[in-house]
């Protein structure tokens, strides 16, 4: 698949989103909590507690919404400065009661409007790269869909990052790259390979640890798959002591 | 948001249609006799302007200067030594046009990168000073921005000293594609384990200061300071007027309106800047190192 390909299908609106991913690994046991305990309650961030093969996780996912109504309600996915610190809260809850903490990350970008700057959104996107770096306890990243820039690195400071086959994560859109560089917003074919931003690539980068093959259709064959691994991988990030998870947190980012 | 759209609103409209090489290598104060403040309009004496810290004397604009200039006007004299003064960028993505635009970036500016990190004296107190500069590639964040701001706080953990950095940039570098993401990440643990050790962060911002540096290091100092006017923003203005497609409101994102809505300590016109700096630092119990320290705490 070509580059511009892999970005066309990680926006697609029949993809799975966070919700799905909650639903379908979680199932009933997910109680979702609600609010940043500061301002609102940002829709563009779900999260809540769910139980993964009897232990209890922290579980946070950014939500484009299934339908045109749905994705009206969570501002595509866009979170305000208020969905970061909602999403800060529950880490620092999952922190207080020895909860892992998975994210699933599909947003085309933080927010950019009047009062999400008059909130501090670069504020809140620096404030949980600075928390989540010191965490105490394991944090898995998955970027489903989307990852578009601080937006998206805001709930990707984890001890692995994982990516969909065809999910993207790139420092900036490839339209406005292709704005940038070529004064040209048609040019997203090019720009896409630019800039490197498929599972593939980022593999090769170091930036993710796991692709998650996609099949042709979704089917329950993945998201059983999916949660076992995700278990699996709880297991072995957990076996560590605290001192050396985040050391090892510290140089996965350090080497970049 | 994307951190790079953001280049784009730094040049003014004519400047933007041009679109030339030679905008991006015109130097931000000329040379001539005169120079016509951008904002009062009022010409001003080259020399005057020098004189005055390059703040306009008539209506208080501060120009954009250069890092040296800066480290000049804040460090004591002679105290400051560089670190990793040749570290210096590769097309590491193989980023079309990148290895020119690095090229002429060098030239430009006359310096390795976009940022220089090295350990000064600022009214005696001894700091780990760095300052970031527009002249390279608008003081975008790349591999070697973040790795020598990392490196400076590591250092400065190490030795159990106070970091001031000077923060003016557009955001990530979009030419290292999601390497340059990975460097707000990599900054802020950084940041984070010198404040664990309990150790001062002082952050001034300066016109302007955008996107991913605003996003991590810019926004993570114990004290965050601005000089007057800066432009301040996640996502610069002309992203947000193409996204909501609405005007903004007048003063939008200055540091005065950031101040207003809570998001830093204090606007400090440059003419004060390292008096204001000396006091912090002092009041954070940084020891007086020189001769002429010790003279100045008899003031």
């Amino acid at each position: 698949m070509s580059a511009i390909d892999c970005v066309a299908a990680a926006r697609s609106n029949d993809r799975p989103t966070a919700v799905d991913y909650i639903t379908r690994i979680f199932g009933d046991s997910f109680i979702e909590l609600h609010g940043d305990r500061r301002f609102a309650d940002d829709k563009a961030v779900i999260g809540g507690i769910a139980e993964l093969n009897g232990m209890p996780v922290t579980v946070i996912g950014l939500e484009k919404g299934r339908n045109l109504k749905e994705r009206m309600e969570r501002n595509f996915g866009s979170a305000h400065p208020e969905g970061y610190r909602k999403a800060l809260r529950l880490m620092k809850q999952a922190e207080k009661f020895h909860r892992p903490v998975i994210c699933f990350v599909d947003t085309s970008g933080a927010y950019c409007g009047i009062g999400a700057e008059e909130r501090g959104q670069g504020q809140a996107i620096a404030e949980n790269l600075m928390e989540m770096m010191t965490l105490k306890t394991p944090i898995l990243s998955i970027l489903i869909g989307e990852g578009g820039s601080g937006g998206a690195l805001a709930l990707a400071v984890a001890d692995e990052v994982w990516m969909l086959e065809n999910a993207i994560y790139s420092v900036i859109s490839p339209e406005g790259c292709a704005s940038i560089l070529w004064k040209d917003a048609s040019k997203t074919a090019e720009a896409s390979e630019c800039l490197k931003l498929t599972s593939q690539d980022l593999f090769k980068l170091g930036v993710i640890e796991r692709i998650i093959r996609e099949p042709k259709t979704v089917d329950s064959i993945m998201f059983d798959s999916l949660k076992n691994l995700i278990a699996q991988t709880f297991e072995k990030i957990g076996a560590a002591d605290t001192e050396t998870l985040l050391e090892r947190r510290y140089s996965r980012f350090r080497k970049f | 948001m994307n951190t790079s759209d953001i280049f784009n609103f730094l040049k003014p409209k004519n400047e933007l249609e041009k679109q030339g090489e030679e905008v991006e290598n015109r130097p931000y104060i000329p040379d001539e006799l005169w120079v016509k403040c951008p904002v009062c309009k009022t010409p001003v004496l080259s020399s005057d302007l020098a004189e005055n810290n390059k703040v306009c004397p008539k209506c208080g604009y501060h120009f954009r200067i250069g890092a040296r200039q800066r480290i000049e006007m804040t460090a004591d004299e002679g105290s400051f030594v560089e670190f990793d003064a040749n570290m210096t960028s590769t097309n590491i993505i193989d980023f079309p046009d990148y290895t020119r635009k690095l090229k002429n970036a060098k030239l430009n500016s006359g310096e390795n990168e976009s940022v220089i990190t090295g350990l000064a004296r600022i009214g005696g107190c001894e700091t780990v000073l760095a300052v970031m500069n527009s002249q390279f590639m608008m003081g975008s964040m790349g591999t070697v921005t973040g790795e020598k701001i990392t490196r400076a706080f590591e250092y400065a953990t190490e030795k159990s000293l106070p970091v001031v950095i000077f923060t003016v940039s557009g955001g990530a570098r979009m030419q290292e594609g999601i390497l340059s993401l990975m460097q707000m990440a990599k900054t802020s643990g950084a940041v984070k384990r010198h404040s664990d050790a309990g150790l001062l962060y002082i952050t001034v911002l300066t016109d302007p200061t955008c996107g991913g540096v605003t996003a991590s290091f810019a926004m993570e100092g114990d004290i965050i300071i601005s000089e007057p006017k800066a432009l301040i923003a996640f996502a610069g203005p002309r992203v947000i007027e193409q996204t909501i497609r609405q005007k903004l409101p007048k003063d939008f994102q200055t540091a005065e309106f950031v101040l207003e809505k809570g998001f830093i300590d204090a606007v400090v016109p440059r003419g004060e800047m390292r008096e204001v700096l000396t006091k912090l630092l002092r009041l954070h119990g940084s020891e007086v190192k020189t001769e002429e320290a010790g003279e100045n705490e008899c003031d």
